[in-house]
């Protein structure tokens, strides 16, 4: 079982980005589930989403706490949350930023989510979409095929720059 | 009028969203009541916006309560700490739907027996703790997650409501005027029996609009008179002074609805309602002051 | 249609191919989005229903009463402190033999104030006379909203009934969904007590001494009859639509020394640690108990019982527990765990068993044991 432990801050689409690439894993033929660990609705509060991807059912539901990928779409939260916790040895760790990151002296993947989404054009109420864009990175990282993230986004979303944000993140993923 | 204390309740890291009205309210009325206050708060945003244990984020004690419990429970404590000799305030800090809705019961019978206390309402204009449902304090056309296409029905008039049981201090206010909150929270707490404030929270989660905007939007609200700050003492109307000029001229409609995306693409005959019923209300004020 | 959804959702597609008439609701957390997906079948014309949004949860199933009094169908969901609130409705609605069906997102009581999955908040309610289904997966939360309104609508039973799913372990947990065509499976309600005009009849007036056991043992036998009215229902399903469901769902029991018994995720959960457990030589196995009420007559004979309560009741032990117990004359060992959302992994289950002490009481997390 592959298990991705998303963190970002609410808001900022990291439970939309585990349900896409629940949906992708799907897709993709393979059993997948998906699920927050938040409490009330609260803009800005730093929120964790898990995403699990199986050849066979599912049937754990406690939260993942030995994931194989660790996602951080939001870089101010490393001081303030532990996103390494627990992450399996020689397991991935993929980070929204513009330049090179290294946490806890690991070398990490990165790809500019935001900057792809505010040059797509991808903003929605003022902020830059990163849920579309993340599936792209991570479809690169081979967890999930290409096609089966741009067809998940375009089940989920009408509006086809979340497509070419993704593919955009795929081609630009810095290893 | 009494300087503005420099002591802060409210510290800092609350859990609220950027740009939160409450949060900035709730600095100003604790401010104005002083330490020797007890906040009342059922489930509302204020739940979740004081912290999670074993933390918190307000140096008052805070008595959380159950939804539709808040002004009953008030009123048992505030008829305990004068019966243990304690000057306590006693405050409901309640959003719109556990007063205008699931509280509506509780806060009507703790009117009707005068309970000393003051009772606040800051209204978002929906069920904000759960994700931004409607309530009965939703206004026509709005766009909520249980309101698709926009309310059909009108906003519910509370303060009419809480007129009827004649409280001796009842006023409007709206977090983009602070000191004016102040000072009717400092007044409110003057008299002996219930007073109510009715607050309006604009919500950048829930209305839609930048966080940054919170202030402006505010403050367009009472450009067009469609929020309109007044007091009543003994049921005597006193418009405040940001209001005075909107009153006689209000900013048309429109400047205020197009800020916020949940009123996009409301249907013309709710826009239409809409603003008979601001009209009508506005007149009603306007009336009422120039008889005073 | 093969899609990856929350259980939230899977409830709400349920609820829109059984076509009620009436839908009263109030929205809580983690049941929000059923109510509003809900919502917006209705506004998009998907759903033809009348949707009130009401200003409480007693409200809502005070609303639904009254629809369903009409002779036609309703349906509302809730939680924990909503269905706390609407908890002396729930005794009407028993009692008026209303076929109701009500979506329960198992959450933990306050104070204080918890959002996370616990099933104290249905439990509570076993005594009104609704029946008590508990699923774990959305798939199961689909199918089995569909069967509820056919079970609850049975002239044999007109008895509401609660389908109960774990809040945010379900609710808001994306898996993997079919949806079905329902073709005939629902058939038309015909109330036979409706309100009918031509045929005037008083409603639960008063009722002196003489009369009004009477009426509680006609809801007792309805609660029995429900019994084979669900296996009926359940059989019909499993033919038409290829899945079987039962009043229990037991994994690798045949030949199991040790029973771990739970309901809703935990049991799933369970499930993993009894693979660990026999690669280890342990043989046991996981009952998974579905229906609540009516309780089933279990045969636990013969084998050492585990039992995880995600619930309490106080000055008394775990509700499963001592229902087996009594039910079923067995000396469980007793776990509470799970409660207010609190982490319970295979590993946790598979420890629960390797130092089962059968006729005790063990609250997980707490040092030192009851």
């Amino acid at each position: 079982m592959y298990e991705i432990r998303i963190h970002s801050r609410g808001g900022q689409g990291g439970v939309t980005a585990a349900r896409l690439i629940a949906l992708a894993a799907f897709r993709d033929g393979k059993h997948a589930t998906a699920t927050p660990f938040y409490g009330a609705e609260r803009r800005g509060a730093p929120i964790v989403a898990f995403a699990r991807i199986n050849e066979s059912p599912i049937r754990t539901y406690s939260q993942v706490r030995n994931p194989d990928l660790v996602v951080v779409l939001d870089r101010t939260l490393v001081p303030v949350v532990d996103v390494l916790r627990g992450l399996k040895p020689g397991g991935a760790v993929l980070v929204n930023s513009g330049h090179a990151v290294s946490l806890d002296h690991m070398k990490v993947h990165r790809v500019d989510l935001t900057g792809i989404a505010l040059d797509e054009n991808l903003i929605i109420a003022g902020e830059p979409v990163l849920d579309t864009p993340v599936l792209g990175a991570i479809a690169r990282l081979g967890v999930i095929s290409l096609e089966s993230a741009t067809k998940a986004i375009a089940e989920m979303f009408q509006d086809p720059k979340n497509v070419s944000a993704a593919e955009r993140a795929y081609r630009e993923v810095v290893l | 009028m009494s300087q503005i204390p420099k002591e802060e309740y409210i510290l800092q890291t609350t859990s609220a969203c950027p740009g939160c009205s409450s949060s900035l309210s709730l600095r100003y009325i604790l401010k104005a009541a002083g330490p020797d206050t007890v906040l009342v708060i059922p489930a509302s945003c204020s739940s979740v916006i004081q912290g999670m244990y074993p933390n918190t984020a307000v140096n008052v004690p805070v008595y959380n309560i159950a939804f539709a419990a808040a002004a009953s429970c008030a009123s048992g404590m505030s008829a305990a700490l004068k019966r243990a000799g304690r000057e306590t305030k006693v405050i409901v800090y309640a959003g719109d739907g556990g007063t205008v809705d699931i509280g509506l019961q509780a806060l009507s019978g703790a009117l009707e027996r005068e309970t000393d206390f003051l009772y606040i309402c800051f209204d978002n204009e929906a069920y904000g703790n759960t994700g931004m449902q409607r309530s009965g304090s939703t206004p026509l056309g709005a766009i909520t997650t249980t309101t698709p296409s926009g309310k059909i029905h009108p906003k519910k008039e509370i303060d009419r409501i809480v007129e009827a049981h004649h409280p001796p201090y009842q006023a409007t206010a709206i977090s983009a005027f602070p000191i004016d909150l102040f000072h009717k929270v400092e007044k409110a707490l003057t008299f002996r029996g219930p007073s109510f404030i009715h607050l309006l929270a604009p919500c950048p989660t829930g209305w839609r609009f930048p966080h940054g905007k919170t202030i402006e939007v505010g403050r367009m609200a009472v450009k067009t008179a469609t929020w309109i700050l007044w007091e009543r003492v003994h049921g005597r109307l006193s418009v405040s002074a940001p209001s005075k000029g909107p009153l006689a001229k209000p900013v048309p409609l429109q400047d205020y609805l197009g800020m916020q995306g949940r009123f996009k693409g409301m249907d013309p005959a709710l826009l239409s309602r809409l603003q008979q019923d601001i009209e009508t209300h506005r007149e009603a004020i306007l009336e009422e002051a120039g008889r005073a | 249609m093969k899609e990856i959804v929350t259980a939230n959702y899977a409830v709400a597609e349920a609820v829109k191919q059984a076509v009620p008439g009436v839908i009263a609701a109030y929205p809580i957390t983690p049941q929000t989005e059923i109510v509003e997906r809900i919502a917006q079948y209705v506004a998009r014309g998907e759903l033809a229903c009348d949707y009130i949004p009401v200003e409480s949860e007693h409200s809502a199933m005070a609303a639904c009463i009254g629809a369903s009094a009409a002779g036609v169908r309703t349906f509302t969901a809730t939680s924990s402190q909503g269905l706390l609130y609407m908890h002396e409705m729930l005794h009407w609605a028993a009692g008026a033999r209303l076929p109701i069906v009500m979506a329960n997102v198992n959450r933990a009581v306050g104070p204080p104030w918890n959002v996370w999955a616990d099933h104290t908040d249905a439990l509570s309610q076993r005594d009104t006379g609704w029946l008590q289904v508990y699923v774990a997966s959305a798939q199961e939360a689909y199918d089995t909203t569909l069967m509820a309104f056919r079970i609850a609508e049975d002239k044999e039973v007109l008895l509401p009934v609660m389908v109960n799913l774990d809040g945010f372990l379900l609710s808001h947990t994306m898996q993997d969904l079919e949806t079905l065509e329902p073709g005939t499976f629902i058939p038309a309600l015909h109330l036979p007590h409706a309100i009918d005009t031509a045929h005037p009849a008083a409603y639960a007036p008063l009722t002196g001494p003489n009369y009004y056991f009477r009426f509680r043992w006609e809801m007792e036998r309805s609660m029995r009859a429900a019994r084979r009215v669900i296996t009926r229902v359940e059989e019909d399903f499993a033919g038409r639509f290829g899945r079987r469901y039962g009043v229990t769902e037991e994994y690798r029991c045949d030949d199991a020394d040790i029973l771990v018994i739970a309901m809703g995720t935990l049991a799933r959960e369970a499930e993993v640690a009894v693979d660990m457990l026999r690669a280890e030589g342990t043989r046991a196995g996981v009952m998974r108990l579905r229906w609540f009420r009516p309780f089933p007559r279990l045969d636990l004979t013969g084998r050492e019982v585990v039992v995880i309560d995600r619930d309490y009741s106080f000055g008394f032990g775990g509700v499963l527990a001592r229902s087996l117990c009594s039910a079923a004359r067995t000396e469980p060992f007793s776990v509470i765990a799970g409660l207010g959302g609190q982490e319970v992994t295979h590993e946790d289950i598979a420890s629960f068993v390797r130092e089962r002490r059968p006729g005790e009481e063990f609250w997980f997390g707490v040092k030192g044991d009851v």
